[in-house]
């Protein structure tokens, strides 16, 4: 703004108004240019147009499928004969010998019902799947192959067939029949065997009924059922997470107990010695500079996987951190109420307790309560690394590849986790800190 | 406070009121205090139970592993610089991984900071939807969403940029809607009135008075992406994290390398920190004004 000196006469004043213009254009366009310059060098860097080649869109549609439905498996021998019915396919979801879903009728020839008219059924010999609108497809699955009779006209591309496997996927559910095997899923909503497995008594009653049993003694029976829920391990779940809030609280609140007296030692206020305030002071810069997951690694090696590694992972780089926040509060503190309290005749300690103290409250509060609620969130990821808490069980669930309903309920319970610690830490907050203020 | 004002002569009742209060403070703090402690040494034995090596056996091996290290890179210090050019690469996949999601966030963070502040919303009834969605984007770990898209675009920078934007566009969001509250709406108004369109409005009248700010704001959270960005490459999508990850589980005859990855995360995090602390004093208090 010093630029415009007024003795230059109009027309000079016009080349520097221009030449300021001109400027500021350049900045207003440069500017985005380069940020778009550095996003198109970035987009080339990470090979973005060869990403869709690399992605999977099957991966994503289970995904997404397995996250809000399930599926039943049943499944007839071709040799034996024998049909078992599985939700997911898994063992501890097999539902016991001779029992099924009402959509399945088992006997000497099982029917399926999929639901719309689409019927599959099971015969000793042969397999039939009625499509509404197309026909009945037939099937024998033998040693010489499937030898699969569709109806006339050309095949649909949602049937799969050759001479060993025939798949047919419909809206409805899907069949597959290969030599040995037929198989087919039915889908549905939700998440499957959520509260009760299979084996328990109260597998598939309403919560109306639960409720009744519960008022009759067996509350603790039904609580038990669900609390040991194999299938979903709720028991595991709930201690990942106490483990992860763990980390974060010892992580949190030790570094604060080893940060404030090394505070002391680096400010300028309190400490008169250069050496000693320089020496603190790039102990803290290293601290922080050695990053979480450096620490996290270090640590994991002396004291081996769990919680504890990860609080201590915690506490060391939150040291740093706090350190330089605290000792610039201790900097800025008021001297003259310390000199008051002095003057009535208070000792050291005293003048530390209240002149110094009630001064720092409520940086010192403030900060160990919002790096609690981050700090949640860092200690899932360390729990990832360590293995420990909810961070270990997502990453868990996601290397099976085939959880994804579980892995969406670890998701939501993370979030939800860091969202009610954001919230304490926030009703804390100001809870504390206005009771300070008003004290004042 | 009733007693003191019937009595105003009564000193030994006003004593005894006060004396009451600080009592029943202190017992409060005290009670407090107890319960904080109590909490402490819980927790502590709790983690310590389900750790797998105990706190009193892993103290005294802290530094076994560092010792290790520094021998094996000593020994072999005359590789060193090698190495530190060999990783380079690396180190700025991890760099670039980093400035493009703070870029990328902070862009999504003030566009959702435009549209949850009042008086500059585009829609004015949808702030609480914008405001839950940034408070989502915030409480998601970068580690869970790199995760999932690993398993659908496959390893690779990408998962991570994504991942860490998007949790940058929830927290720089906040803070970004947090600096427009304290913004002047009178040049918004005034562009109004000569009929400037929406995004107009906001890129002539309001960007100009927040920049600064943002840009602060966005140079601190860089420097977080940083750390976040290596430890998701030691989780699997590549960078620095991932070296350093192959490194340690070679074991030992390859620490050399792992030393090299140290050293370069450790120099790499200070000089960012320093240039950024830097940047941020010369915008905040330098410069302009």
């Amino acid at each position: 703004m010093t630029l415009l000196t007024t003795d230059l006469g109009p027309e000079g004043l016009k080349v520097q108004a221009d030449r300021l213009f001109a400027r500021k254009r350049l900045v207003n366009f440069g500017l985005p240019a380069l940020v778009l310059a550095y996003l198109v060098y970035v987009f080339l860097a990470f090979d973005v147009p060869g990403l869709a080649e690399r992605a999977s869109l099957d991966n994503a549609r289970t995904l997404v499928a397995d996250s809000y439905s399930y599926k039943t498996h049943v499944t007839r021998d071709n040799r034996s004969g024998e049909v078992s019915v599985a939700i997911e396919g898994e063992r501890k979801g097999r539902y016991p010998e001779g029992a099924a879903p009402d959509w399945v009728a088992l006997g000497e020839t099982t029917v399926i019902d999929l639901g719309s008219g689409h019927r599959v059924e099971f015969a000793p010999d042969q397999v039939r799947y009625d499509i509404p609108g197309y026909g009945t497809v037939q099937a024998a699955p033998g040693r010489s192959g499937v030898n699969a009779v569709l109806p006339d006209g050309p095949v649909p591309d949602w049937i799969n067939a050759s001479k060993n496997r025939l798949a047919i996927t419909t809206l409805a559910g899907r069949l597959t029949i290969t030599r040995n095997r037929s198989e087919v899923f039915r889908y549905a909503l939700g998440w499957e065997l959520f509260w009760f497995t299979l084996d328990s008594p109260y597998h598939g009653m309403s919560p109306f009924a639960l409720m009744g049993l519960a008022f009759d003694g067996e509350a603790g029976a039904i609580w038990s059922d669900f609390w040991t829920n194999p299938m979903w391990r709720h028991v595991d779940v709930a201690w990942a997470i106490g483990e992860t809030i763990l980390m974060a609280f010892l992580g949190t609140m030790g570094a604060g107990l080893v940060a404030l007296p090394l505070a002391f030692m680096a400010a300028r206020n309190f400490t008169p010695l250069r050496g000693l305030r320089f020496v603190v002071r790039r102990l803290f810069d290293f601290v922080r500079g050695v990053d979480a997951l450096i620490w996290t690694i270090v640590l994991a090696r002396a004291f081996g996987p769990g919680p504890l590694t990860g609080a201590l992972a915690i506490l060391v780089t939150d040291t740093g951190t706090f350190g330089k926040i605290f000792s610039e509060a201790l900097e800025n503190v008021d001297s003259s109420q310390i000199e008051g309290v002095q003057s009535t005749g208070a000792g050291t300690l005293q003048r530390y307790r209240f002149g110094v103290i009630p001064q720092i409250t409520p940086v010192l509060l403030s900060q160990l309560l919002y790096f609690l609620e981050s700090n949640t969130r860092s200690a899932t990821i360390i729990g990832a690394i360590t293995g420990g808490g909810i961070g270990l069980l997502l990453t868990q669930a996601i290397i099976t590849q085939k959880d994804w309903e579980e892995v969406t309920y670890y998701i939501v319970l993370i979030i939800l986790m860091v969202m009610v610690m954001d919230w304490l830490s926030g009703w804390l907050r100001k809870r504390l800190i206005a009771g300070e203020d008003s004290r004042r | 406070m009733i007693e003191i004002s019937v009595g105003p002569g009564d000193v030994t009742d006003i004593r005894a009121s006060y004396i009451e209060l600080t009592r029943r403070r202190r017992l409060y703090g005290g009670a407090l205090l107890a319960l904080f402690v109590a909490m402490m040494v819980a927790g502590f034995r709790t983690a310590d139970r389900r750790n797998a090596g105990s706190f009193r056996d892993g103290f005294a091996h802290i530094f076994d592993y560092p010792a290790e290290v520094l021998s094996e890179a000593t020994e072999k210090a005359a590789q060193l610089p090698d190495h530190i050019v060999h990783f380079l690469p690396a180190l700025i996949e991890t760099l670039n991984i980093a400035a493009a999601a703070t870029l990328i966030g902070a862009i999504a963070g003030s566009v959702l900071a435009l549209l949850s502040t009042r008086g500059m919303a585009r829609w004015p009834r949808l702030i609480p939807v914008f405001r839950r969605m940034m408070d989502v984007f915030r409480a998601i770990p970068e580690i869970v969403i790199a995760l999932v898209l690993i398993f659908m675009l496959g390893g690779g920078p990408v998962p991570a940029m994504i991942a860490i934007a998007i949790h940058t566009a929830g927290a720089l969001g906040k803070l970004f809607s947090e600096v427009n509250e304290n913004a002047s709406l009178k040049p918004v108004e005034g562009l109004q009135s000569v009929g400037a369109s929406w995004t107009q409005r906001m890129l002539l009248g309001v960007i100009p008075q927040v920049g600064p700010n943002y840009v602060s704001y966005a140079l601190l959270r860089f420097e977080i992406n940083i750390r976040a960005s290596a430890i998701l490459g030691f989780v699997g999508v590549g960078g620095i994290g991932y070296e350093l990850r192959n490194a340690m589980s070679w074991g030992q005859g390859r620490y050399d390398e792992a030393a090299a990855i140290f050293v370069l995360l450790f120099l790499t995090i200070v000089a960012v920190d320093q240039l950024s602390s830097l940047l941020r004093d010369r915008l905040t208090h330098g410069g302009r004004t």
